[in-house]
């Protein structure tokens, strides 16, 4: 910073934690050093929309019933599914694996 | 020159009423106009500083980054406003990089940012215990009028009540236990020893001593011991103890003689100055093996901070002295008042001075408090709790009840469980989320609060009858004492930042 000057521990924490980043994209060879959040289900190790876990296309998405648990199980992002904890605990009860019998999974009206 | 300024609506920034309808004007010109956050301004070597909350963040500012600063602490500013509040060309130049880093450290934000809640986070348990205070007795063969245990202020019937009067060596060693159950990860342990006048258990403070060593010896660990003493018992053998098993000491002790013999009496109202005085002479002679310092407790009449300090360090050769306020209701004869508060202040601050030239110099200087502030300044700490009471120290009464500090012993007032039944843990989660300053909303508008937190929990009771209260009474001299504190800090980074290197090497 030019005009602002750290000088206890906690401004010095403050300057390095909002070091401007350069916007990269997933697919680039090398990621930045410094710790990087991709934003998307590519965090996880399923793969996601943009790019397969290796970077690229060819392993896109699996068949959009696997879409449905991976973001009802495996991600953070509140995905639309019902209420598995408080009102439609047994939705998916009859579906044991999902593309095979994901037409059993039951409509759950609010 | 020291300015603060406080979140939150624009009213309570500035002097100058937003109206609403140039208020949707500006929207939709699309023009943002700029608020500082709650920060306060402070100058030291003739260099303008902010602190910022509720970082607490140390900050040095160019000129136009000060500019900008005072005037968007005024009212809210347009960028067109701010160049035209810069005097020439250059600082113009560099108006949108300034606002830039003044808006990515928090210092200012655009008016109409969404204004952020008081963040409340509670430590997860099981918050290692650092420190556990014993109160080996509650018996005391003084008898201070201003004494929290047994003046008229006192919380624990220590004559007719249900505690033991001394701890017996069993319930010490039980605490010995606890302690490094609740230790946790922590390599070493604290343990201080606490009265009454803690030597009149003499003989159980020894066996504790040998037993806490042994058992730490055999589970890894360290114990650091200390004990606070008002000196009327030191004698030889008990500092030759001290002195080799490299006990910490602290020495109650107001002053010279006039001064300690007003309050610290016996129970026949004779002055303690003549009988202490040399024994702590004794004491300092013998024990080179820890520093030694002074605990003094101020009281109303004539406060003379320095000549205390001076007859402490230069006449009886105490290593640091540190001044409390007395805690009592404001009623009572020893009570500080208001005025008496301005006085304080004022002589905090000449010694704090002080402190600032030796420190230059790289000499030492005693004055405990400002070392002490000056390290939190440091570290840049924001406290949600004001002390580690209830988490990492914990006071244990001679019965062997767990309560939120040594000032809490004894009493059924936040009893945190016993020694041998370990940690309560619900009292200890009902307590944090009761006291958590975002429960205080008096003090959110206060710059201090990462530093204070709103006070001490005894003084509160003492004060309020509620601990979950702020101490409202001293938050001026808080502050003064706080801007003093940043002063010296600001001070210091420039003229010798190599002292405040110390502070790097603790962490």
């Amino acid at each position: 910073m030019k005009h602002l000057k750290s000088v206890n521990q906690k401004a010095a924490r403050i300057e390095r934690a909002t070091e401007p980043h350069d916007v990269v994209a997933l697919q680039r060879g090398s990621l930045p050093q410094t710790p990087h959040f991709p934003i998307g289900c590519s965090l996880v190790f399923s793969p996601g929309w943009e790019a397969d876990r290796t970077g690229g296309t060819a392993g896109l998405c699996q068949p959009v019933e696997r879409d449905l648990f991976d973001c009802h199980i495996g991600c953070y992002w509140p995905a639309q599914v019902p209420d598995q904890l408080n009102h439609a605990p047994d939705w998916t009860a009859k579906c044991a694996a999902a593309q095979k019998d994901w037409r059993k999974i039951d409509l759950i009206f609010p | 020159m020291t300015t603060s300024a406080r979140q939150g609506p624009e009213e309570r920034v500035s002097g100058s009423p937003r109206s609403a309808p140039q208020h949707a004007e500006q929207r939709r010109s699309g023009t943002p106009r700029w608020v500082a956050r709650e920060h306060h301004r402070f100058e030291a070597a003739g260099k303008p500083f902010v602190y910022l909350v509720p970082s607490a963040a140390v900050f040095g500012l160019d000129e136009t980054a000060d500019v900008i600063l005072r005037r968007v602490s005024e009212r809210p500013h347009t960028r067109d406003e701010l160049s035209a509040a810069l005097d020439d060309v250059d600082s113009r130049s560099n108006l949108d990089s300034t606002l830039a880093e003044l808006s990515r450290v928090r210092a200012i934000r655009e008016i109409d940012a969404a204004p952020e809640p008081q963040p409340k986070i509670i430590p997860l348990a099981p918050f290692p215990l650092t420190t556990m205070v014993l109160n080996v007795t509650n018996q005391c063969n003084l008898s201070c009028e201003y004494c929290y245990e047994y003046g008229e202020d006192k919380i624990v019937d220590t004559e007719n009540g249900k505690q033991p009067k001394f701890m017996t060596e069993e319930t010490a060693q039980q605490s010995v236990d606890f302690m490094l159950r609740e230790s946790g990860g922590n390599k070493v342990a604290h343990v201080t020893f606490f009265g009454g006048e803690t030597l009149l258990n003499f003989p159980v403070l020894v066996k504790t001593i040998a037993y806490a060593r042994q058992r730490a010896a055999e589970l890894g660990k360290e114990v650091d011991f200390s004990l606070t003493t008002n000196a009327t018992l030191l004698k030889p053998d008990v500092i030759e103890f001290l002195a080799q098993n490299r006990v910490g000491v602290t020495i109650s002790i107001d002053g010279p003689k006039e001064v300690q013999d007003k309050f610290r009496v016996f129970h026949n109202g004779a002055g303690s100055y003549d009988i202490v005085a040399p024994k702590i002479k004794e004491l300092l002679k013998r024990h080179r093996s820890r520093p030694i310092g002074a605990r003094v407790t101020l009281t109303s009449g004539k406060m003379d901070v320095r000549r205390i300090y001076r007859h402490l360090t230069e006449d009886i050769g105490f290593w640091e002295v540190g001044f409390a306020p007395v805690t009592t209701s404001p009623n009572r004869r020893h009570a500080i008042s208001e005025n008496g508060y301005d006085e304080m202040l004022a002589q905090f601050r000449d010694l704090a001075f002080e402190f600032l030239e030796a420190a230059v110099e790289n000499r030492h200087h005693g004055f405990s408090n400002v070392k002490e502030t000056l390290e939190e300044l440091h570290k840049g700490i924001s406290k949600a709790f004001p002390c580690g009471a209830g988490l990492g120290l914990m006071g244990v009464a001679t019965d062997g009840d767990v309560a939120l500090c040594h000032r809490f012993a004894g009493s059924d007032v936040h009893k945190f469980g016993t020694v041998r039944d370990g940690v309560d843990r619900s009292a200890q989660l009902a307590f944090l989320e009761a006291h958590h300053i975002a429960n205080k909303t008096d003090c959110h508008t206060c710059w201090a609060r990462p530093l204070c937190a709103g006070g001490c929990y005894h003084e509160a009771h003492t004060r309020y009858g509620e601990t979950t209260r702020p101490n409202l009474h001293y938050c001026n001299w808080i502050r003064g004492w706080t801007d003093v504190c940043l002063q010296v800090y600001g001070a210091l980074s420039e003229r010798n930042p190599g002292f405040l290197a110390q502070f790097d090497r603790d962490s």
